[in-house]
């Protein structure tokens, strides 16, 4: 029971897009998808969810392919930026289809989400505003029956209340029906907690593959005057520093040494998740030469 | 509930102590029930999983039971209990630290029981 992401790559008139990715995503399980602008996340979710084909390596889903499987098909669900709906359908009748094409669609959960959003059913969806049409769309998310659900900015143009009342949304049905789902977002501090396992997207490779607990248990922290914290830290995997004066701050992902003396001067601390990513995920001397 | 998370400690600890707070100030009585997972959950977007890990930790330290279909409670005796570990933890989560920070300002010993003695006085 699961997906199994193969030796994908993907490129686009010679340039590559997605490098050998490898993936397994597990039943039941909230995911982040995380990458900097460009990274490939939308390319990567658009081929899991069959809507374009990777240039070489398979998806299968419980050891079926998805590519151009009806069976399947119904099983996945990508709520995407991209708007695929009629611009002068009422939302009313986008329901009706849906509700069509899934039959376990849950009709009245999604009337219930829209008086919570204040969404006025009857509009016609071109006359959304963003914000709105994304409160749409995953309205449309949480109600199909999908057992996989990804989530392309999920919060794009929402307000702060808004973005409050999805997660807990989100919760409040996965509590409920247990199912995957996949959240690929930029607003990393807002999902730190709440997913369970990190894919971190970095230059087309997934770079980062593990369970949160486990990732942050190896981020650290290490402050205090340069020279010590240089002692400290030399032969460590140092993602990135900071300066301030005489203090020093690096940034270390990967196991410490452990009989290696701490001095007093010296503050070890744990990284949080954005911190983590923002450090993994610079490169700017290369960013400069390109 | 006061939830106050912090980047340094795992998540599922930080909900096992925040309750145990709770259940040290009685903002939870002995016998009357606690938040369930989902409510924790959705008022701090914490994973199910993860909130449920920390719940378990205060099951196995006899804080709180569950009654089937019903939700969690705090045991009767709980809060004796956080006393008498938090008295056993006293001596390293306190006086260590205070008698490195005084010896950092040069505080004798003598120096610094007066100043117990004075903070026994004045509160």
């Amino acid at each position: 029971m699961s997906i199994q992401i193969q030796a994908v790559n993907q490129s686009f008139h010679g340039q590559t897009i997605l490098d050998n990715i490898n993936l397994t995503i597990e039943p039941q399980k909230i995911y982040g998808l995380l990458g900097r602008n460009g990274a490939g996340k939308s390319t990567l979710l658009n081929i899991i969810s069959n809507r374009i084909f990777a240039t070489s390596g398979t998806v299968t889903l419980d050891e079926d392919s998805l590519v151009d499987n009806d069976h399947t098909l119904g099983r996945l669900y990508l709520m995407s930026e991209v708007n695929l709906y009629n611009e002068r359908t009422k939302l009313t009748k986008l329901l009706d289809v849906t509700t069509r094409f899934y039959g376990d669609f849950d009709r009245d959960y999604a009337t219930q989400l829209a008086a919570k959003f204040e969404l006025d059913l009857n509009a016609r969806f071109g006359k959304l505003s963003t914000g709105y049409r994304t409160i749409f769309k995953l309205i449309v998310a949480l109600c199909v029956p999908a057992d996989y659900i990804f989530l392309d900015e999920p919060v794009l143009g929402l307000d702060a209340n808004h973005r409050e009342l999805f997660y807990q949304e989100l919760i409040e049905t996965y509590s409920e029906r247990p199912r995957t789902f996949v959240i690929s977002t930029h607003l990393i501090e807002e999902i730190a907690n709440l997913i369970e396992h990190v894919f971190v997207l970095d230059q087309h490779q997934i770079t980062v593959n593990g369970s949160v607990p486990d990732i942050l248990d190896r981020s650290y922290a290490i402050t205090g005057p340069d020279a010590d914290v240089r002692q400290y830290t030399t032969g460590l995997n140092i993602i990135g520093q900071d300066q301030l004066g005489g203090i020093t701050a690096h940034y270390v992902y990967g196991a410490l040494e452990d009989d290696r003396p701490i001095p007093d001067t010296v503050k070890i601390e744990h990284l949080d998740l954005q911190k983590l990513f923002v450090n993994l995920t610079n490169h700017q001397e290369v960013a400069h030469v390109n | 509930m006061q939830f106050n998370f912090n980047s340094t400690e795992p998540i599922y600890l930080q909900v096992a102590e925040q309750i145990e707070e709770a259940i040290f100030t009685q903002t939870f009585a002995e016998g009357e029930q606690v938040p369930s997972t989902t409510e924790i959950s959705k008022e701090f977007h914490i994973n199910p999983a993860t909130v449920l890990k920390g719940m378990n930790i205060l099951v196995d330290a006899q804080l709180i039971e569950k009654r089937r279909g019903v939700g969690m409670f705090v045991i009767a005796g709980a809060q004796a209990r956080i006393v008498e570990k938090r008295r056993n933890q006293f001596y390293d989560d306190y006086v260590k630290n205070l008698v490195v920070e005084a010896r950092k300002l040069h505080i004798t010993k003598d120096e610094l029981a007066k100043l117990i003695e004075r903070g026994f006085s004045t509160q």
